[in-house]
Parts: C-alpha cells; structure tokens; sequence
C-alpha cells in the first residue's frame, strides 16, 4: 500500500517541471515575434528545445531527489557494506586500518556466544512486556480522544509530550523513581507495607523498569497515529452500527478494529525495529557502568552488547558481526510479519 | 533559466552539504586561522584542547593566563563528558588522522594502549623545549614513554588517595574522629579496615554502613600493589596475581560482613547517599573531595574530614599529548608543556583539587601547605603528598581499564548488591573480560 504512495508521484513531478519550464520558450521565443516560415536554424533550435524539454523532464526530478539519494549512499549504505566487510576480519578500533581476514568467524562465535544470547533474549522479553501493553493502551487512549472532547487538542499534545522527550532527560527522572533507597515507587510500595525492590539488580524487575521508560515515551505517539487513523473511518460504518444498536464497546471492536488493522500492522513493525534496536534507555537506566546492561547483564539488549563490544572492547570486527546479526534478525521479522499481514488481508 | 538556477541550487546544496562534513572533520585540526585582516593585523594562532569531563583546566584559569602571556595564542577548549565517550572518539580520529584537536587529553586507564598503539601518531614530547622531565614523578613520566624512549604524554595529575570519613558518624560509633588517630586506626593494612569496619558495624547508627562500596574498596587496594593485571612482560596476570586475589577477597569480606551501602559509585544512589550522610567511609582520591563537596552539600560541612589510607595508593589521573596530525604542533607542544610545569599544576590543585604529578610541586606553598576548608581544615597538600610519594610504580597494561571494570561492575557488584558468593562473583568476572579481551 504504502509503496504505491511515491509510485503516484511522478506524473504530478512531471506537470510540475512543466509548469516551471514552460516559460523559457516564450521568454527566448519573444525575440523573433513573428517568423514568417520556420528557417532551417529556426528548426533545429526547434529540435534542439524539444530535446532539452525532454531531457528536463527525464532527468530534473532524479537531479531533485538526488541529494537525499547521496547522502544515504554516504551515511547509509557505504557504512552498511563497511560493516560487512569488517563483520568479516579481525579488527581493532585501536588500529582500524588494520584488518585481518577471518571469514564467518565473528557469526559463528556469537552462536556460542553465551553474552550474546543473553542479550537477545533480554532484547526479546523487553521487546514484548514494553510493545504488547504500549500498543493496547495506545489504542485505548487513541479511541478516547476519538470521542468529542472540550480541548481535545490539549491532549492531543500531551499525548506527544514524552516522545519529544529526550531519552536521557526521561531516563534519568526514571532512574530516580526507581532508586532502591530514595526511589519514589518504592517509597509509594512502602505506605502500602512493601520491601523496598531494588529494581535494577533483579532480572524481571530491572526489565520492567526499563519497558516502563519505554512504554512512556511511546505510547502517546502511537495513539497520535491511532487516532490519526481512526478519525479517516467513515461515520456512515458507525451511524450504521449504532442504528443495529451496537454499544461504544461493540462499535470499538466490531468497526474501529478492523477497519485500523493496516495501521495496527505499521505500529507493530515499527515498534518491534524499535525494541530491536532498543539502546538508550537500558544504557541510562544502568548509570555509571556503561554498556553492561547491570551486574549480571541482566537487562543488556542487542544495542547494549554491540556497543560494549565496538566502543568498549574496541572490536570493531565483533561488533559489526553483531550489528548484521542484528539487522538479519530484523529482516526476517520483516518477512514473518509480511507473510502475516498478507494472511491478514486475504481473511479479511 | 529558472531550471538552470534550481539545478545549480540544487547541486551547491548537495555538494556543499556534503563538503560541508568534511570541512567539519578537518577543522579542529587544520585550526591555524590567519586573522590578520583585523585591527592590528598581527597573526594570531588558535590552538584548541579536547579533553572530557570537567578536565580543570580551563576551570582553574590556565587558558586565560597562558593567552595573556602570549598575544598571538587564542586557546579553545571542546570537552565530552565521559571518557568512554571521548576516548573511543579519540581513537578513530587519530586512526583518520583528522578531526584531532592540537591537544587531546588522556586518561590513565587508557595511556598504556595509547603508549603502545597509537605512539607513532603522536608528538614525542620528550624533545620538546621547555618540557621538565626531571619535575614529574619517575612512574608518570614512564607510564607515557615507549620502550624506544619517546614520551607522547606529559601528565597533568594523579590521583593519590586518603579515606574520607564522617566525622559526626565515627563519633555515634564510638571510633575515634581526630584525622592522625583515625590514620592510626588502619596504617600499614587493609584488613585493619576491615577490622575498623567491623567495630563501626557494631554500634552503627541505624541505616548507615561502614564503606560506600566494595568495589570501592577493592580499587583503593589494588591501586596499592605495585602488581595489578599485567606481569612485566604485558601478559595478563589479574587471574592468578595474589595482590588481585587479595584486594578482591578483603573487598568481598566487606561485601559479605554487611559493611558496605550497597552502592555504586557514580551512580545517582551513591550521590543520594552522600547527601542524606548512609555511609561513614569512602577511599578518596584527592581528585574526589571537589566531587564529596558537590553532593553532600552544606549540610555535610565539618562532618567530613580526610586521613591518610592504610597503604598509599593511585586511582586516576591524566595526560596530555599533542597528534603528529595537527597543524599547530610546536604551539600546541610548548602549550603542553606549560600547562603541565609544576606551577601550572600547583594552580591546578589550588583550584580545582586535582593533585599535581610533578613532584617539584609538592614544595610549592600552594600545594604543600594546601588545607580544605570544607573537610575540617584537612592539612590536604601533606596528606595527598605524602600519598603520593608512596604510591609504587605500578605496572599498567593496555586493558587496565576493561579489567578493572568488569572487576568491579560484574563481579564485585554482584557479591555485593546481589548477595552471590565471592566465588560466584569473580567466576561472572572472569568470563566477562575472557570475552571483553578476546578479538
């Protein structure tokens, strides 16, 4: 769907280009006003015209989306084969230039690689207990702002507040609600008769702390785009509905679901590249200690452990075997997750 | 015309963006601006200094002085906060050999890989006119020198250690609170504080311990043996040394006899800790006191006071050394040297607590009859000297740094915070730098 939108373009870019060439014609065509019959000069400035107008709408919009195109072979492509290639030697950070072929040797390590898989489950179980709720609430949320309220627009902002939030201004403040001693969750648990949780040390604890970081920052934006989505479904399918006399709650399931599964399909493999690639908020929630994801790498994720290893450890071979691993990873629930909405549309 | 004109917009936008980034790169190291059409139309040379954190310098007034002594110098300083952002960044720079600063600052936990692989980026100090080689403490001075004799770092300071102290928390607990008697209490050993501790432990104010830390502990003590992860050949040793075993044992007695907060240092726990006054003790390098100030606050004025450590003992420190890739090198060397003479290191200290590495310093009034108001007038110049002249020359390796961390933040942690057994903790240790040395 999505891919057909910029597929439309061109005949509009076109017709643009038209636009903006169409007088230079008739600016140099105004020195001879009247040409009684076309000279042979004449025609082959005729010819020469024609051919350019045809080169210029040819060629000006790949001139025009050119820059982008540059700066992603810059910054986008050219690192993502480097990293290949150094995925494929071994190489220091200390002396980068100086790369000694090892072939498959970084990808096959990681299999045994206990740190390695560790991370990744830490990334999957993360990945899940911050999408799953995130995308409920976001849905929740988005149907309630769906209703006619005074100042809707107010919560509209709110709702986007803390993703325009810095990762590390909002993981700090996290980090200080869930201290051990002077946290304020565990001061709230402790009016109610609880022990103190000392929330990073514990392996489900310090997940939860860092999907909740998660589920805060995100929440709202999905909505937005919920909402976004919901606001283009007919009234017609809800007059109907109502007239059959569905409830809100019927409508919401019956209507506003189905009719938002293509939006809920984005969502999801956004977020789910995003818990992927999930970095910030664990590096932060972890405070001095750097990339180590806590005592017991109790809560490193897949970013974590790559950055340890390249800018740590200094391996850069490692960790750009990590970072293809990675991207591998990500590929292939690209394809589950297209075999499934295909499934998806197909039932529908 | 008009699509002409969009053209050529167009494509300077592209280029020149993309010139852009390669002009960004290339400008700290080719910084030698001729800002001659000015005024006077004298040539003025702007040098320019990357260090991380609150390196000090800038701070104590340096930069101003050395550009009112010298007209044509114009000093500019850029800073990353953490090391371990900066000296990643570091190494790729120098291995580009662009976007390198005149002057860029080394910590010494990275100076031993930095004297191995990166020397011959860097200028030999050693020759430079005006450097005194003789002023600096024999060990600083060869921490920064290759085995072909080229120094490529002059350092700035070293981080003697004393153990800071609640005086208020002591005095609950029934120990002594005069700085010589408290000195007394532990001199000569490390498990003297641990025998400190258990005494403290017993009549402790509810809700404080004795230590910050164990990894606190254990870095204090391994900061005083002359071997610590690497044997004289540059192997690495940390596994089977006594004097790690040691240091991790006593650390982990601490740990398992309820001594320590449970913290971790630089955490926002530990600063809390500071300022609501949980523990009674920390292992404080000179550098640490501007930092104890900071976040205990007023309220913890004439509470703290500083002795001396059971065995004199370094944590931390830092260099200077000036890219072969600069434009500006003889400037920038003359620079160095200058902010790393004795009395440039004098003012240092004076200002900013960072405790000088030239040993000619420690006989200047501003070092030696140095006191710290805010930790009961501490007689700290005497103190940190004495530290320091009784500090061994310690043998560092080009991984210190990764050791020592996980040491601490792997293993030590986990006896400490997640009450494993000593044995348990240092098994996670090893397997984590196995796989953080292994290429």
């Amino acid at each position: 769907m999505s891919m057909l939108g910029p597929g439309e373009r061109p005949p509009a870019g076109h017709s643009t280009t038209a636009v903006a060439a169409a007088p230079s014609p008739g600016e140099e065509g105004a020195a001879p006003p009247l040409a009684p019959a076309p000279s042979a000069a004449e025609e082959r400035r005729r010819a020469r015209r024609s051919r350019r107008y045809r080169l210029d709408v040819k060629w000006s919009p790949y001139a025009f989306v050119m820059p982008f195109f540059v700066f992603f072979l810059a910054f986008g492509l050219f690192p993502l084969l480097y990293t290949g290639w150094a995925s494929l030697h071994r190489v220091e950070l200390t002396a980068p230039t100086d790369m000694e072929w090892v072939g498959l040797r970084n990808f096959s390590r990681l299999l045994e690689d206990e740190f390695f898989w560790n991370a990744l489950r830490n990334t999957v179980t993360i990945g899940l207990i911050s999408t799953v709720p995130q995308l409920l609430m976001a849905l929740g949320i988005a149907h309630l702002l769906n209703y006619r309220l005074r100042g809707s627009m107010f919560f509209r902002v709110a709702a986007l507040t803390p993703y325009a939030t810095s990762v590390a201004a909002a993981t700090l403040v996290f980090v200080l609600l869930f201290g051990r001693d002077y946290g304020m969750i565990n001061w709230t648990l402790g009016l109610a008769g609880f022990d103190n949780v000392d929330w990073q040390n514990g392996e489900w604890t310090s997940q939860l702390a860092v999907s909740t970081i998660v589920i805060w920052r995100w929440t709202g934006y999905n909505a937005l785009i919920y909402l976004a989505a919901m606001q283009s479904i007919p009234n017609d399918l809800y007059e109907s509905a109502a007239l059959d006399g569905a409830s809100r709650r019927q409508q919401f399931i019956h209507v506003t679901v189905p009719s938002l599964r293509p939006t809920i399909l984005f969502t999801c493999v956004v977020s789910t590249i995003g818990a992927t690639q999930l970095f910030g908020e664990p590096l932060l929630f972890n405070g001095s200690a750097g990339a180590t994801g806590g005592a017991d790498h109790q809560f490193q994720t897949l970013g974590l452990y790559l950055y340890e290893q390249g800018w740590v450890n200094l391996h850069l071979g490692r960790a750009s075997a990590i970072a293809w691993a990675m991207f591998l990873i990500l590929l292939v629930i690209g394809a589950v997750n297209w075999l499934l909405a295909r499934r998806l549309s197909k039932s529908a | 015309m008009r699509r002409a004109v969009i053209l050529a917009v167009v494509t300077a936008l592209g280029a020149g963006l993309l010139a852009g980034c390669a002009k960004d790169s290339d400008e700290p190291a080719g910084s030698s601006s001729k800002a001659g059409g000015g005024g006077g139309g004298k040539g003025t040379t702007t040098l320019t200094v990357g260090v991380f954190g609150a390196f000090g310098l800038k701070e104590a007034g340096l930069y101003d002085e050395y550009m009112k002594l010298n007209k044509n110098i114009v000093i500019k300083q850029t800073s990353i906060e953490r090391n371990e952002n900066y000296y990643p960044q570091l190494l790729t720079h120098l291995g580009s050999g662009s976007g390198l600063a005149d002057i860029q600052a080394v910590e010494v936990n990275n100076i031993a890989e930095i004297t191995a692989t990166q020397a011959g980026k860097l200028v030999d100090l050693g020759r430079t006119d005006g450097v005194q080689k003789d002023a600096f403490l024999p060990w600083k001075l060869a921490q920064a020198t290759t085995k072909d004799g080229r120094t490529i770092a002059l350092g700035t300071d070293i981080g003697p250690q004393g153990i800071c102290y609640r005086k208020d928390l002591f005095a609950k607990a029934g120990l002594p609170t005069d700085r010589e008697a408290v000195g007394r209490l532990w001199a000569g050993d490390w498990n003297k504080y641990l025998d400190a501790g258990k005494q403290f432990k017993a009549k402790a104010p509810k809700g404080t311990a004795f230590v910050d830390s164990a990894s606190g502990v254990m870095a204090a003590i391994t900061g005083s043996n002359e071997n610590r992860f690497y044997d004289k050949d540059g192997k690495v040793v940390y596994k089977t040394n006594p004097s790690v075993k040691q240091a991790w044992d006593i650390a982990a007695a601490f740990a398992t006899e309820g001594l320590t907060g449970k913290l971790q240092q630089f955490t926002p726990a530990w600063d809390q800790g500071y300022a609501n006054g949980t523990f009674a003790t920390v292992s404080c390098p000179a550098w640490m006191l501007g930092y104890i100030q900071d976040k205990a606050g007023a309220p913890g004025k004439d509470k703290w006071d500083v002795a001396a450590a059971p065995k004199p003992s370094n944590w931390g420190g830092s260099f200077l050394t000036v890219p072969e890739a600069g434009k500006n090198k003889a400037e920038a060397a003359k620079l160095a040297a200058w902010l790393t003479a004795p009395e440039q290191q004098a003012k240092l200290f004076a200002k900013r607590g960072s405790f000088p590495s030239a040993k000619a310093a420690y006989s200047l009034p501003a070092v030696s009859g140095a006191k710290h108001t805010y930790f009961g007038g501490a007689p700290i110049g005497q103190i940190f000297s004495e530290a320091a002249e009784g500090v061994p020359v310690q043998i560092i390796g080009p991984k210190d740094l990764i050791i020592a961390q996980n040491l601490a933040d792997i293993g030590m942690l986990q006896v400490d915070q997640k009450g494993r057994s000593s044995k348990e903790g240092w098994n996670a240790a090893v397997k984590a730098i196995d796989n953080a040395l292994d290429q």
